[in-house]
């Protein structure tokens, strides 16, 4: 239906083909995008930024959760921090960034990585607050301690808080890589984005905003909903 | 003694941070292998006792000693099952169960074979690759015991391990618990709200009075050889141990609805249906 109204509007409007390209035009940019591999490489660069970044900011902030949550003392000074950190948006981290590290593929990584790690670390530090002290008590009389604790009762007991952490990271990581690719250099959706800009190839531009949603929505959608519906199923939250 | 408890003290901080004494010198002796319970009212720090002998809180002063060893901290040796089961829900419950067993480093099969044993003891053994969710309540509980019991601990402590149960599954329970205790001859200290469980369950009653909780009386509960006593027996423990509760119990509701209020003896009675005094 969408794509009907499409057509024929973009037949009939006034606006040229660049500004307003039809479907059928996009559809084929799309297809030879994918073919001649233009738009794979991109997948690939972008994804590949984003996997780094986002495991990164995974272990980062379980860490930094997990100092919160067991210290006091980091508590009252990083943990206070990490909520005001949390709400800056990423991409304003970049003009730091590129004085840091200059135009270039580590600049991205980092606001890519600092985009997710401050809402990982605040759904560790909550998840790990709210194992229930039974759990903790029964383990600890069978004489779980230290590592062992940690990884067959605080872990475990947090995944369904670290799953949803694990979810909004990545959507905070998506949208920053996005906006660091089209300010920044070296390729990746975000770039080619800017480039069909910048040639008036709005049917370029336009495949690519469908790659982006496409891989959006099957990470959320597919990956995550899957992942925690089966937590949900298997500890009959559900 | 095998287990002493030696002027146990301890306080709390309340919300408004001032100190609230909980226990107040606490004495108990247990002989190994006896089945001790206690009852009290509800805040009188019967949990908070389990758990220092169990090592998960700290006395302010005195000392519990285990064997002449001193609780420093948790250990195998005393296990926990508490109100609600705390089965882990990410295992199934084979899993929860040779959780402890392989923390002692036993190995896989012996472990897995130990724990079936304990499920079949407990008769469930057509749940043990289910999750903790699919299963009820009472189901849970068993998992629990035996999650507890194949740990061969030298002191299981039970804190009202029974008390979300409904009337028919716990009296399974009683039984099986008994006949458990009677194989394998665990020390037993058990907490409960209810008066007739821990007659007809234990071999010595200990009444603890509240604010501060304190012991106020040691009753003895007579046993016969075949393990089944009189009523009129049981009945007269009881009401001698409802007696000691109900000055207790008055003290703490003038304490919280004024002066004025006089609570009614009756209340308590015996009711038609004989489950006396059940929830305190
Ligand atoms: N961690 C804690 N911090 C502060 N106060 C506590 C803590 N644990 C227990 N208390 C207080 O100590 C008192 C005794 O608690 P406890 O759980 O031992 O009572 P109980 O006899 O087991 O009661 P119940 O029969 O209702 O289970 C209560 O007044 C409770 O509020
Ligand atoms: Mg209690």
């Amino acid at each position: 239906m969408i794509a009907v109204i499409w057509e024929v509007t973009s037949r009939l409007s006034v606006l040229p083909d660049f500004m307003f390209p039809r479907l059928t035009q996009v559809l084929e940019t799309l297809f030879n995008g994918l073919v001649n591999g233009q738009i794979v490489a991109a997948i690939g660069k972008s994804m590949s930024r984003l996997l780094i970044g986002f495991a990164i900011a995974i272990v980062l902030g379980v860490i930094m959760g997990y100092l919160i949550w067991r210290y006091k003392l980091v508590e009252d000074t990083l943990g206070f921090l990490v909520t005001a950190l949390q709400s800056i948006p990423s991409i304003v981290w970049f003009p730091l960034a590129i004085i840091w590290f200059g135009l270039n593929d580590f600049a991205i990584l980092f606001i890519v990585t600092i985009g997710a790690t401050w809402t990982m670390t605040v759904s560790a530090t909550s998840g790990f607050r709210n194992v229930p002290t039974l759990y903790q008590r029964v383990a600890k009389t069978f004489g779980s301690t230290g590592l062992h604790f940690i990884r067959t009762v605080i872990m475990p007991a947090s995944v369904p808080q670290l799953l949803s952490g694990l979810r909004i990271a990545w959507a905070f990581s998506w949208r920053a890589l996005m906006a660091g690719e089209l300010l920044g250099s070296g390729g990746g959706l975000g770039q080619l984005l800017e480039t069909g800009r910048s040639l008036g190839q709005m049917d370029l531009v336009i495949s690519v905003m469908i790659i982006i949603a496409v891989i959006g929505t099957i990470m959320d959608n597919v990956v995550f909903m899957r992942l925690e519906r089966s937590v949900q199923k298997k500890w009959g939250l559900a | 003694m095998y287990v002493t408890i030696d002027g146990i003290e301890k306080s709390f901080l309340n919300e408004r941070k001032e100190q609230v004494q909980v226990l107040d010198h606490i004495d108990i002796s247990m002989e190994k292998g006896s089945f001790v319970s206690i009852v009290g009212p509800s805040g009188c720090g019967k949990s908070t006792l389990l758990y220092m002998i169990a090592g998960l809180e700290k006395a302010d002063k005195g000392s519990i000693r285990i064997a002449g060893n001193e609780v420093k901290k948790p250990g195998p040796d005393r296990v926990v099952v508490f109100q609600e089961a705390g089965l882990f829900p990410w295992l199934t419950v084979l899993e929860n169960v040779k959780y402890g067993l392989l923390l002692k480093k036993m190995p896989k099969q012996e472990a897995e074979a130990k724990a079936i044993d304990m499920l079949k003891m407990v008769h469930l053994s057509n749940y043990i690759h289910s999750y903790p969710h699919q299963l009820s309540g009472g189901m849970k509980q068993r998992v629990s015991i035996a999650r507890a019991l194949v740990m061969e601990p030298d002191i299981l402590l039970m804190d009202e391990p029974f008390s979300a149960l409904d009337e028919q599954t716990r009296m399974v329970l009683h039984k099986e618990l008994i006949d458990i205790w009677k194989k394998t001859k665990v020390t037993i200290f058990f907490v409960t709200h209810n008066i007739r469980e821990a007659v007809l369950l234990s071999e010595k009653v200990i009444v603890f009075g509240t604010r501060p909780g304190k012991v106020k009386e040691v009753i003895p509960v007579p046993t016969s050889t075949d393990g089944v006593l009189p009523d009129s027996v049981t009945l007269h423990t009881e009401q001698r141990i409802l007696a000691i509760l109900e000055e207790e119990i008055e003290k703490v509701l003038k304490e919280e609805m004024g002066d004025d209020y006089s609570f009614k003896t009756n209340h308590l009675h015996r009711n038609d249906s004989g489950d006396m005094g059940s929830h305190i």
